[in-house]
Order: structure tokens, then C-alpha cells, then sequence
């Protein structure tokens, strides 16, 4: 039997990053397969593939056996390939009637044939066993209901291979249940569904095979039946990698930053950061582990000075800094690594010799007096290029010509060389080469041994405890617990994560996973 | 494939004359549609145009045009856009030229002095109010400027004109003009050292002078200072300067305080050096060529210079195809337009092109590395 879908050898390559790097993957038909990784392993690229809104620079993809060349999501949808996207893209003030026909409206004459369209609609209702009353307007809907409206969508367009990106992402387990009732309802009717999720437990509950990617690539195929979410876990996040250890400790007791009962309220004054106190000393790693969404961005941009804290004091080498502006924070040593470079770390159109400013251009050898200094950024830039690997044909390109390592490279250059005090580095290593990370672990391991005080938030738990002196675990805002990264191993930090260790009633079910 | 230096001077000349040729073929076209003879017609602008008269009316006319533009560009570069120069040149006209009027004899360098600065503070103190809304409120800067435009043309000058007017019974009402030592002295004198005598009363504009001064010091500005870089820094990417420490709210409201400013001085060349005085026939639409320019320019304080001239060049044309009747003196509007829409098309091919290349040689310089040992491992 040939598969429904086959991949060969596909690669999609963005200005900075590689988001599929040689994916293989084999659908066969009338199955549920699910396509785990974590956040951007290059799941939605590959969906994106599929869907043909994006093309692939190589390999090649087979339907039926057969070869395509998909350039535009109606190639997919006449190849019987349908997308039901995470955020729906229905029109609150039409029924679902009209929601469904909207941009294949059967027609007569010119007009629109609803007498067709509702006969067809029931129809396809029929036989894949999805109830739902075509006359309801959109917008009185719950949200399991509006995404079987999707499905309909797709389905009476002719698809027999559903695309689902994170179904669940949206649902209440109840609708979660009831959507995995569906699916295999569809399955039996002969469909053929992939599903991109990353909740582990969902995912070995309803998938017949699971693919894993990781930083782009396929990493293994597995049969549901012989693994366990821990195993996936593994998968997903892949320990085999290079490990980041630090070697000995640098560790002083010279205090450099020192966060004192800081409190950041979100826009409905709800406590996102919540009464969180930490000391990070000269030539120490504090790595700051938690799911993300738990308070680790505000904490962080409380400490560069993009958001105010409502209470408590930081102070860096002694001088309470809460409440300066960010210029004169990094004035006074605060360095910066962006959780996203693209957006809070580069300036893409700029040439790289004004990327290597930015954030320093106070100083010198960036300016002189109220004048820029050319030649001086310039020359600093060459420095850093030099000393950080930045692979470039010269420092006049815009940074959006450089991969995604060698724009982290320049901004890992950029703040380490400016003789910070403090260093901030969030998720310094997502989304780039094993090769651009292991330059990057090199560098910060480097500046520990030069004294400098590191914070580093990561959700990479092997780099974590690779690299940190001290592990502290921050959940719903709170640092709920402070750990020695020699004893500990990625499932207990999991636990910590997830808040386990409260015995709370909402565990999520990652956590149930990595405790098998 | 041609030497990359060369490549990319092609790519960055070629783009505004393909953009121009274009224009010209596609004007022929409405020319013959038209049912006249497009040579001729360019015959007689260009012979026009090589007339020393003909040159320093081209001059007068792109001096106001190239300050406007450069007012709009101070917004581009931060993303910002001040479709209001329009209100802001006019009302800042309006009161210049009231309270240039107003005080008669005056020692003229300080006369002249007093009416540039009433324009530069009104200019920036209208354009500060919806840098003000922007900052404080979120409202967008061209929802604001919109309005603000009306505000000042069809509510305060329309209502202050005729309170203020030297006559009210005139059918032209304006205010008092301004006497001879608030007048800027003609530039005729300069000019003549390179050619002939400039004959039939045409007068070289000295807010020639200033507009030159305002290109220079924009480019200083933005390319050379430190305040300039985060100008700049704010337009690319106004999350990563935050990161960077330059706050986003001040930087728009300097721009706009600064865009306000120069478009103050738009209207400086009708008020210092021919009109002398504001009335009901000023001169408008400078504000809306202004923004066409800058587009026309990337910014750039040479290219806007280039495309103010043309405008002015084709401002000049029109009167002359009138006269000879070769072509109907709307075509020139039509060729404004064809211009602006064929160089933005053709400068967002070439940045697209020059994107790719960028990115090709990166990916070849890191393929080229990655062959040698990879030190960074070890």
C-alpha cells in the first residue's frame, strides 16, 4: 500500500535559520500521525510544506505515491490536503452554512446555491459523523465547536488528509476528549489526519505513529506502543547532544546583581512576577529553569529596565538600579542576550557595523562626544568578527543576511566585549547549529571565568545544568525552589517545572510524563 | 557574473532611470492618447528648460519642495508618517508672516531672523501635538496629522485671516506685508558671477540657501550623530532599541518636534522672497509633493535634491506647453505621478534583488569557513 504522504529529503531555509534540514517523514493512509518537537523544532514549516504556502529549497514530496510540486494552498486542497490552522479563521457573523462555503460556494446561475450547499454539507456531516446545526451563527459557538466547524470546512472541500496544528492548544479537556472521539471517527470514515502537538500524554493517546523533529530535522519514528512520554521527552529535547559542563567552579563572593523582593503586575495588576529575590555573584551562572509563560521574560526585563517593577529593589554591585532607564543601566554594565534576537536583539535591515552598536552606542568606540564614531565601530566590529567566528563576507551586509548562530554570535560579541558587569542570556542557544551552539557555551563559560556574573534562562534543561553554578526553578512568577545542578536530573527539574512538588490538582500532563 | 562593486553601482543607479525611462514611455503613450506629438512636447520643455529664466524658476519652485521633503523624511526614517507637513508649513506660514508684518522696521538680519524662528516654532509645536497624541493616547500619527490639516487651514488660518487682515474689504485679504528688512535678499547677484544677466524680473530665492543648509545638516544628523543612530535605531527596530536603551516614546516625539520644524519652513521662500505676506491665493500642496519627493529620494538628502529639482523642472513645464500648445500642461501632473509609482516599484525590485544577493554571499562565506577545522568546536 502506498503512503498518503511521503516526504523526501525536505529542507527550508529562512534569511538566519534552518527550519527543516533533510525531513523525512511517511503518512500511510487512514492513520492519526503525530509530529512532536519542541517550539521552533520546525513543525509549522513543515505543515506550511505540506499545505504549499511555502515552498521547500529541496527534496521532494509524493501523494499517493505520485509526485507534487505544491505552490499555493489550492494545488493542496485539490490533492485532497486540508488545513485546520491553531487560530481559526471563521467570520463571526456568518452561520456555519456560510462559514463552511466560503470561497467554494456551490453556484447556480451566477448566484450563491445554498439548496446545493446545505445538501452537501449534510452530507459530508453524515459521513464522518460530525454534528453541528448549520444555522448557528459563528459567534455563538464554544471553541471545541467552532474548530469542528474547520474540520467541516476542509472536509467539504474534498480533503481526506486533515492538518491539524496543536488542536489542542485551544480546548478544555472535555473538548479535547471530544475532538479525539472525532479524529478517530474520521479515521475510521477512511481519513487520514497529521497533527502537530507537543503535549506528550495527547499525543500517545490518540496517534497510530509519532515523528519527532528536533532543530529541523526528523529524529525518529516511533510506534506509540513502545515508548513513554519520558523516552519522547528525550526525543524532543535530545540529551546525546554536546553536553555544556563548566568544569570548575569561578565561583567568588563578590555580589553583582542582587534582586530583592521584585513584583511585576501584568496589565490587570495580577502579580506575574511575584516577590522574587536572587543573588548572582562575580564568575557565577545562575540558570533560571521553568516552562515558559511562567514569569521569566518580566523577571528578565525588569532587569534590563523594559518593564518597571511594582516592589523590591535590584542592585547591581550595590547600586539599586529598579528604577533607571535602560540606557543608563547599560551604561552601568548590564549586557543583554535576547530571548528573541530578530526582534529585541538586531536591527536586520542595518549593516553589522550598527548591529554591533546597538545598546553600546553611548560609548566608545562607538561614538565620540555626541558624534558617531565610524571608524571605531568599525574596527570593533572586525574584533568581534574575528574573536566570535561570525562568519560574514564583510561587516557592511545587513544582518539579515547572516544564519541565525552567526547573528548570535555578533550579539553575544557585542555584549561580552562591552566588559559587562552582568550578563543577561535568554535562551542563548535556541533555534541555532550545534555547531554555533557549542561557540556559544565556549564564550559564556569563557566570560565565568573572567568573574563576570551570568543569568541565564533557558529551556534547554541540559544546558542548564551543564552550565550553571546554581538552578533556581521559577513557576507561576514565584521561584519555588533552588537546586544544585550536580545532583539533579532533567525529570526532577521537569517536576519542579510543572509544580509537582505542590501536589497541585492542575498538573499538567508533561509532568505526568517525565515522572514515569 | 559581473564584479560585485559593479553589480551593486547598477543596481543602485539602475534603479531610479529605469524608473524614469519608464515614466517617459509611459507619458508618450498618454501624450498620443491625447492626440499630441510627445517629441515635440519634450522638444519644448527641454529647450525651456535650458533658459537661465526657465533654470531659476526651476530653482524657486524646488526649494520649498526639497525642504518639505526633507520634513517627510525626518519621519520615514522613523517610521513615522507626517502627512501633516501640509497644515504644519501653512499655519506656521500664516503666523510667520503675521508677526513679520506686524513689526515694521526692525534691523533686517534680525527681522528676517524673528520670521525663520516663529516658522520653525510653530511648524514643530503643530507637529508636537500629534507627536503628543501618539505618545500619550496611541493615536496614530496619520489619523492625526489628517486632521490637524484641516484644523489649520479650513479653522485657524481661515478664521484668523480675517480678523488679522491688513484689508477686509479686498477680495485677496492676507495679512500686512512685511516690510523691506524682513525681505530675503536674492541670490541674482550669486548667480550672475557664473553666467549672464538674469533678465524679466526673475529673482533667485535666498531660502535657497536654507533649504541647502537643511539637507546638509539632516544628513550630519542622521548619518553622523549619536542622537541620529537611535533615530534610526527606533525606525528599523523599535523593540531591539528599547533593548538598546533608546526610549521609543521620546525619539518619536523629537521626530516629529523636528519634522514639524523643517516643514515650518516650506513655506519660508513665498513669505521671505516673493509674496512677502500670507492671503488666500498661498500656495499649497507643498506638504503632499513633499512626501512624494521623499519617496522618490529613499530619504537620502542628495536624491531628495534630485527629485525636487525634477518636480520643479516639470512645475516649470507646464506653463511653457501651455504657450506652444504641443501638449496639454496636465500631462505634467500625470508624469508626477507616473514617477513617484514606477521608483517605488523599482526600488522595492532592487532592494529585493540586493536582499538575495546579501544573503548568498553570507551563506557562501559561511559554506567557505565551515570547510576549514572548526575551531569554534574545539
Amino acid at each position: 500500500m502506498t503512503a498518503a504522504i511521503e516526504l523526501i529529503g525536505i529542507t527550508k531555509r529562512f534569511p538566519g535559520v534552518i527550519a527543516n534540514d533533510d525531513v523525512n517523514l511517511t503518512v500511510k493512509r487512514g492513520e492519526i500521525h503525530a509530529i512532536c518537537g519542541e517550539n521552533g523544532a520546525g513543525k509549522s514549516t513543515l505543515m506550511k510544506i505540506l499545505y504549499g504556502m511555502q515552498a521547500p529549497d529541496k527534496g521532494r514530496m509524493l501523494i499517493d505515491g505520485e509526485e507534487v510540486k505544491l505552490s499555493s494552498p489550492g494545488d493542496a486542497i485539490e490533492r485532497g490536503i486540508g488545513m485546520v490552522h491553531q487560530h481559526f479563521m471563521l467570520a463571526d457573523q456568518l452561520t456555519v452554512l456560510e462559514n463552511v462555503i466560503l470561497g467554494s460556494e456551490p453556484t447556480s446561475r451566477g448566484f450563491v446555491d445554498f439548496t446545493a450547499a446545505r445538501t452537501h454539507f449534510d452530507e459530508v456531516g453524515e459521513a464522518y459523523g460530525l454534528t453541528i446545526d448549520p444555522d448557528d451563527l459563528v459567534e455563538t459557538l464554544e471553541v471545541g465547536e467552532r474548530q469542528r466547524v474547520e474540520i467541516i470546512k476542509v472536509l467539504f472541500r474534498g480533503a481526506e488528509i486533515l492538518i491539524l496544528d496543536e488542536p489542542t492548544a485551544v480546548l478544555v479537556p472535555q473538548e479535547v476528549e471530544e475532538l479525539f472521539r472525532n479524529m478517530r471517527g474520521l479515521r475510521a470514515d477512511g481519513a487520514t489526519i497529521l497533527f502537530i502537538d507537543h503535549k506528550l500524554q495527547e499525543v500517545l493517546e490518540i496517534a497510530d505513529t509519532i515523528t519527532v523533529l528536533r532543530q529541523g530535522r526528523t529524529v525518529a519514528t516511533v510506534d506509540p506502543n513502545e515508548v513513554n512520554a519520558g523516552d519522547l521527552a528525550e526525543l524532543m529535547v535530545g540529551s546525546e547532544l554536546p553536553t555544556p559542563a563548566t568544569g570548575a567552579s569561578t565561583v567568588t563572593d563578590e555580589v553583582a546583581l542582587h534582586v530583592k523582593g521584585v513584583t511585576v503586575l501584568d496589565v490587570d495588576d495580577r502579580p506575574v512576577v511575584d516577590d522574587v529575590s536572587l543573588k548572582i555573584r562575580r564568575g557565577e551562572i545562575v540558570g533560571i529553569a521553568g516552562v515558559e509563560g511562567n514569569g521569566q521574560h518580566e523577571l528578565v526585563s525588569a532587569i534590563i529596565g523594559t518593564l518597571d517593577p511594582s516592589a523590591g529593589a535590584i542592585s547591581l554591585n550595590g547600586e539599586n538600579i529598579a528604577h533607571w532607564s535602560v540606557r543608563d543601566r547599560r551604561e552601568a554594565g548590564v549586557a543583554y542576550v535576547p530571548q528573541d534576537r530578530q526582534s529585541e536583539g538586531l536591527l536586520l535591515t542595518a549593516p553589522l557595523w550598527e548591529n554591533a552598536a546597538l545598546g553600546h552606542q553611548t560609548r566608545p568606540p562607538f561614538s565620540k562626544g555626541v558624534w558617531v564614531d565610524r571608524a571605531g565601530s568599525k574596527e570593533r566590529t572586525e574584533e568581534i568578527r574575528s574573536s566570535f567566528d561570525v562568519r560574514t563576507p564583510n561587516i557592511d551586509v545587513s544582518a539579515h543576511a547572516l544564519s541565525g548562530g552567526n547573528q548570535q554570535k555578533l550579539i553575544l560579541g557585542r555584549e561580552v566585549t562591552s566588559e559587562p558587569k552582568l550578563l543577561i542570556a535568554s535562551h542563548p542557544t535556541r533555534g541555532i547549529d550545534v555547531g554555533a551552539q557549542a561557540a556559544v557555551w565556549d564564550h559564556l563559560r569563557r566570560s565565568r571565568s573572567d568573574g563576570l556574573a551570568t543569568l541565564l534562562i533557558s529551556a534547554d534543561l541540559d544546558e542548564l545544568i551543564g552550565l550553571s553554578d546554581t538552578i533556581v526553578v521559577m513557576f507561576r512568577g514565584k521561584l519555588v525552589a533552588t537546586l544544585d545542578p550536580n545532583d539533579v536530573t532533567p525529570r526532577d527539574l521537569g517536576a519542579f517545572m510543572t509544580g509537582a512538588h505542590l501536589g497541585d490538582e492542575h498538573t499538567p500532563t508533561i509532568n505526568q510524563a517525565v515522572q514515569q | 557574473m559581473t564584479h560585485p562593486t559593479i553589480r551593486r553601482i547598477v543596481l543602485t543607479v539602475g534603479a531610479p532611470i529605469s524608473a524614469v525611462f519608464f515614466a517617459v514611455l509611459l507619458s508618450s503613450l498618454f501624450l498620443l492618447i491625447s492626440g499630441s506629438s510627445p517629441f515635440q512636447a519634450y522638444i519644448d520643455m527641454i529647450e525651456n528648460a535650458s533658459r537661465l529664466e526657465t533654470f531659476v524658476d526651476i530653482l524657486n519652485e524646488a526649494t520649498p519642495l526639497y525642504i518639505s521633503a526633507i520634513a517627510a523624511a525626518i519621519g520615514f526614517r522613523m517610521n513615522l508618517f507626517n502627512i501633516g507637513v501640509e497644515g504644519q508649513y501653512l499655519l506656521a506660514a500664516f503666523f510667520a508672516a503675521a508677526v513679520g508684518g506686524y513689526f515694521a522696521g526692525l534691523p533686517p538680519v534680525l527681522h528676517v531672523t524673528l520670521i525663520l524662528i516663529v516658522s520653525v516654532l510653530v511648524g514643530a509645536a503643530y507637529a508636537g501635538l500629534a507627536g503628543a497624541l501618539k505618545v500619550t493616547r496611541g493615536i496614530n500619527e496619520v489619523i492625526s496629522t489628517i486632521m490637524l490639516n484641516f484644523i489649520a487651514v479650513g479653522g485657524i488660518i481661515a478664521w484668523l485671516i480675517r480678523e488679522w487682515a491688513d484689508d477686509t474689504g479686498a477680495t485677496n485679504s492676507g495679512t500686512t506685508p512685511i516690510d523691506e528688512s524682513g525681505r530675503m535678499p536674492s541670490l541674482n547677484g550669486l548667480l550672475e558671477v557664473f553666467t549672464r544677466e538674469i533678465s524679466k524680473g526673475r529673482e533667485l530665492t535666498g531660502v535657497l540657501l536654507i533649504a541647502i543648509l537643511v539637507g546638509i545638516t539632516y544628513h550630519l544628523f542622521i548619518n553622523r550623530t549619536r542622537i541620529g543612530f537611535d533615530f534610526r535605531a527606533s525606525g528599523y527596530n523599535p523593540m531591539a532599541a528599547r533593548a538598546g536603551g533608546i526610549p521609543p516614546k521620546r525619539m518619536v516625539m523629537y521626530a516629529m518636534l523636528l519634522s514639524g520644524g523643517v516643514a515650518g519652513l516650506v513655506g519660508m521662500s513665498e513669505v521671505l522672497s516673493q509674496r512677502y505676506k500670507y492671503d488666500q491665493s498661498f500656495i499649497q500642496g507643498l506638504g503632499f509633493n513633499g512626501i512624494a519627493i521623499a519617496l522618490l529620494g529613499r530619504n537620502n538628502p542628495v536624491g531628495i535634491a534630485i527629485g525636487a529639482l525634477l518636480f520643479g523642472f516639470l512645475n516649470a513645464s507646464s506653463g511653457i506647453l501651455q504657450i506652444t500648445g504641443s501638449a496639454t500642461p496636465e500631462i505634467v501632473q500625470i508624469m508626477k505621478g507616473i514617477i513617484v509609482l514606477s521608483a517605488v516599484i523599482a526600488y522595492e525590485a532592487v532592494r529585493r534583488v540586493k536582499l538575495r544577493d546579501e544573503a548568498r554571499s553570507a551563506a557562501e562565506a559561511t559554506e567557505r569557513m565551515s570547510t576549514e577545522p572548526e575551531e569554534a568546536l574545539a
